[in-house]
């Protein structure tokens, strides 16, 4: 049985549909990489996932998210929680504003033994100790008695992985979980990811619009464009003959270091805003392939070579 | 007219609460001003056969301890402590303006000594500040104009210096300097006009605190004297007939009370139809 | 910390001086000589001359300045023109009423008004929102001095359960903390809920709803820890609010208290009482903002860490 499939997916925020049909998968031992440019839905995949939506007035309208043979979206909140944190972990973007500013460490850690785990105090605080040294933090008891604005960055997003690690989950999904880092950081974190997914056997769901960071550790990925699924296929086969243009783009921005947000320099123009979403594929705008089809007709969901693709005229060996 | 619809105050009338404070103020304004012809009785002609009448179809809200009819003094009251404290406000907010303005342009060691003295005054609550300076001018309209004059301008002062220092360094404002404009031009074109949303609308809340304040000095027998009818002094003199007449000093706090919750509503509905709720503070 | 407090103490000297000096200066200006109260009707300028010298007031207002501040330092704020009593006297009289009955109202106001803030901001844009909301709009704009009597009409005449004025025993307190209490509810009520609903969003929250907590957990013992720092704060800042509902309150139900004391005194133009009634809240309004700094650092490590 898959971990976690996500099927046909739709989101409503207010009178706004901001998802539209997204679809994807991962297994245990895998990376799924969610790419594509800020406003293209990546982060709210990922509440809709954990179950978050209500919590910034979002609702899931259609589709389904099946983890381990349980459809998320038809349970109650009471009954979704226990899989929050405990089978289903959240790392949040910014590890900044990620912790308490005004509780100390320990606490916050310990919550997740004492609460997914049923441990006592004393327990609860060397599981966390335990957990935190397995992720190679110095001293971590002191670190325990100290507040988070006295940690650098790293160190605090560290804290946060180890958190999601506490409830031993089957699944993380972390949302850009670099990019508030220094570049240096970034590639500790990412492969301090990456080892966790292979040693565990967990799967873990990347957000990130840095397709360096995908092309190294991704299994599978799926490209999202302002709302919509616009291509998902395994690693290799997408870069080898990305099929959708997006995807191209994305690729043609890798050498540049990591990229701006928002910015795509590949190709000129911006994600457009939820409200000002354009008739036809989305992208046309924007695409150098787009034809008077694409302006009238929502491209079809069609299967190329080893996955999926959203396009009048994909590319590649199509 | 569709100006009108589409402007603010427009669009604040079109909500549901905005609409009935906006109509109450409106009515007890053209109530205040046509008072004389709305009713038949004067509001200084006293009649002691007809003291304490409780409220009754000849006198809709009784009578006060000189026979005087309550609705009608109420009417007349109402001239005295909405024009009180609207002018009051007015001068608070001019002089507010132009102090803030000055400090958060001028900044340096003019704007500590305007912040620190205003500091002072803003920790002060109103009416121990409106109390001392009725002391200081005298009791009666000019002195208790003065006096919510003083007692707000630390507020005025302290938002309109926050929205000066807030736009002053913005780019416009850089490149009408670059253009060669002068202080004044940048500080009356580019800077007040930027903060005028926020300070008028907190000078409209203001009022309505400023009513209370005035009935408050009217209470104490600091505001308006007899007999001009004022609500606060109506209260003052109803006091000593609580037990007898209760129905005295019931009517015009229900008048400041329902007029001060009108401006409230309204204020609100002007924040959200402004969108300027996070630039009300000033703090 | 200990040192943060007293570095604050220290600091206040300087502004206690200029509120001193500002205080003098203002009661000087008040017109009225207090001497005329006190000459019997048809003195001539003799005795006029003989009262004004022994109050020292024919000396120039620096010197006279002079000689109240270090008799201030000294604990004696002079001798009362009315009644002739000394002022440190009546102060300290009226001080123990106006402190419980303060301290109570802003116990009662941060009590209640956190409270419904929390319950308002919890259901958030539902009918109880807006019911709280609507009773805080409500107590916020009735006028203190007519609440007050509209309660002595209900509560003392109508079913006689508490004394309609004095203070004699707590239950005459009941009715004039509620009085000022409810003024102050709506006050703490409003700023507990945006400040509860501005927490709420904080990414920190996101991650603690993702680590499975109850969500009523999270909301009490997260969300409300950062919304009571600025409720405290601006608790704190507008102590001033509750004095001022105190004056007013005291004489609406004739309490023997610093209002009551500092009204009579301002009618009769007796300086030294006004000077010890002003400078006493002024203190107060001091005290109290120190008094927020201090718990504003108690609660925020990142102020404490600041502050190091």
């Amino acid at each position: 049985m898959t971990l976690l499939s996500v099927e046909n997916l739709s989101v409503g925020i207010g009178q706004v549909r901001p998802l539209d049909g997204i679809s994807f998968a991962v297994d245990r031992g895998e990376i799924l990489a969610l790419v594509g440019e800020s406003g293209s839905g990546k982060s709210l995949t990922a509440l809709a996932v954990t179950g978050l939506l209500p919590l910034i007035g979002g609702r899931v309208t259609g589709g389904s998210v099946t983890f381990d043979g349980v459809d998320l979206t038809k349970l109650t909140e009471a009954r979704l929680r226990p899989y929050r944190g405990k089978r289903i972990a959240f790392i949040t973007q910014n590890p900044m504003t990620a912790l308490d500013p005004v509780q100390k460490i320990g606490p916050q850690v310990d919550v997740m033994a004492r609460l997914h785990l049923g441990l006592d105090a004393r327990a609860a605080r060397a599981r966390s100790i335990e957990t935190l040294t397995q992720l190679r933090i110095p001293d971590a008891a002191a670190i325990c008695q100290s507040y988070p604005h006295q940690l650098s960055g790293g160190m605090k997003q560290r804290i946060v992985i180890a958190m999601a690690l506490v409830g031993a989950p089957d699944l993380i999904v972390a949302d850009e979980p670099t990019t508030a880092l220094d570049v240096t950081v970034q590639a500790q974190i990412v492969h301090l990811l990456a080892s966790l997914v292979k040693e565990r056997g967990l799967g873990l769901i990347l957000i990130t619009h840095d397709m360096g960071v995908v092309a190294q550790v991704a299994t599978h990925v799926a490209v999202l464009y302002a709302g919509r699924l616009a291509e998902s296929q395994p690693v290799d086969a997408l870069f080898a003959a990305p099929a959708h243009p997006y995807t191209t783009a994305l690729i043609d921005c890798i050498p540049r270091e990591a990229m701006a947000p928002g910015a795509l320099t590949g190709i000129p123009g911006a994600v457009p805003g939820v409200a000002q979403y354009p008739v036809g594929c989305r992208f046309h705008p924007r695409c150098g392939r787009a034809e008077a089809v694409c302006q009238n007709d929502v491209p079809a969901l069609r299967s190329v070579r080893s996955g999926t693709v959203a396009c009048h005229f994909p590319g590649g060996e199509a | 007219m569709t100006a009108l619809a589409d402007s603010p105050v427009g669009r604040t009338l079109r909500t549901p609460k905005g609409a009935i404070a906006g109509g109450w103020i409106v009515l007890l304004i053209l109530l205040a001003v046509f008072a004389p012809l709305l009713t038949p009785y004067e509001y200084d002609v006293q009649n002691l056969p007809g003291a304490f009448a409780p409220p009754s179809a000849q006198h809709w809200f009784g009578t006060d301890e000189f026979g005087r009819d309550l609705l009608t003094r109420i009417l007349y009251g109402a001239r005295t402590s909405l024009s009180v404290s609207a002018i009051a406000i007015g001068l608070s907010v001019s002089a507010g303006m132009v102090l803030g303005a000055a400090a958060g342009y001028i900044g340096g060691r003019f704007d500590r000594i305007v912040t620190s003295i205003v500091d002072l005054t803003w920790s002060f609550p109103e009416i121990l500040v409106a109390l001392i300076l009725v002391a200081i001018i005298g009791p009666g309209i000019t002195g208790t104009l003065v006096a919510i004059g003083v007692a707000y301008l630390a507020q005025f002062t302290r938002l309109t210096r926050a929205q000066i220092m807030a736009i002053k360094g913005e780019t416009f404002v850089e490149a009408a300097r670059s253009l060669g404009a002068t202080d004044t031009h940048i500080l009356l074109r580019h800077l007040i006009p930027n903060a005028l949303a926020p300070v008028l609308v907190s000078a409209m809340l203001a009022t309505g605190d400023a009513i209370i304040l005035e009935a408050t000095l009217g209470f104490f027998g600091l505001g308006a004297q007899p007999p001009t009818p004022s609500w606060g002094g109506m209260m003052s003199s109803g006091t000593a007939q609580l037990f007898k007449a209760p129905w005295i000093i019931l009517f015009p706090g229900l008048a400041v009370a329902i007029t001060v919750i009108a401006i409230n509503l309204f204020g609100d509905a002007l924040i959200r139809a402004l969108d300027i709720r996070s630039r009300m503070r000033s703090a | 910390m200990l040192g943060y407090v007293l570095k604050r103490l220290v600091m206040l000297l300087p502004v206690f001086f200029a509120v001193s000096v500002v205080i003098f200066a203002i009661i000087h200006l008040i017109p009225g000589d207090p001497v005329d109260s006190l000459l019997k009707v048809g003195s001539g300028p003799e005795q006029r001359a003989i009262l004004t010298a022994r109050y020292g007031l024919d000396r120039p207002l620096p010197v006279q300045y002079a000689i109240w501040l270090g008799n201030l330092l000294t604990g004696d704020m002079g001798t009362a023109i009315v009644g002739r009593r000394p002022v440190a006297d009546l102060v300290m009289a009226a001080l123990p009423h106006s402190l419980a009955l303060g301290g109570l109202a802003l116990l009662f106001s941060t009590i209640m008004g956190i409270g419904l803030g929390v319950i308002a901001a919890l259901k958030r844009d539902t009918w109880v929102d807006q019911a709280i909301m609507g009773g805080v709009l409500i107590g916020s704009t009735l006028p203190g001095f007519w609440l007050g009597l509209l309660l002595i009409l209900a509560f003392s005449v109508h079913f006689a359960w508490f004394p309609v004025s004095g203070a004699r025993g707590w239950s005459s307190l009941v009715l004039p903390v509620l009085t000022i209490g409810l003024g102050g509810t709506a006050l703490v009520a409003r700023v507990t809920r945006v400040a509860m609903i501005e927490a709420s969003g904080r990414d920190f929250v996101l991650l603690l709803h993702a680590k499975g907590l109850h969500p009523l957990r999270i909301s009490l013992r997260h969300v409300l820890r950062h919304a009571l720092i600025p409720v405290v704060t601006i608790l704190a800042l507008r102590i001033g609010w509750v004095l001022g509902g105190a004056v007013t309150v005291e004489v609406v139900f004739a309490r023997p208290g610093l209002g009551t004391l500092l009204i009579k005194a301002l009618n009769q133009h007796d300086y030294p009482v006004v000077q010890a009634c002003l400078l006493m809240l002024a203190m107060a309004v001091m005290l109290g903002t120190l008094l927020g700094d201090i718990l504003q650092a108690a609660m925020d490590p990142r102020v404490r860490a600041a502050l190091a």
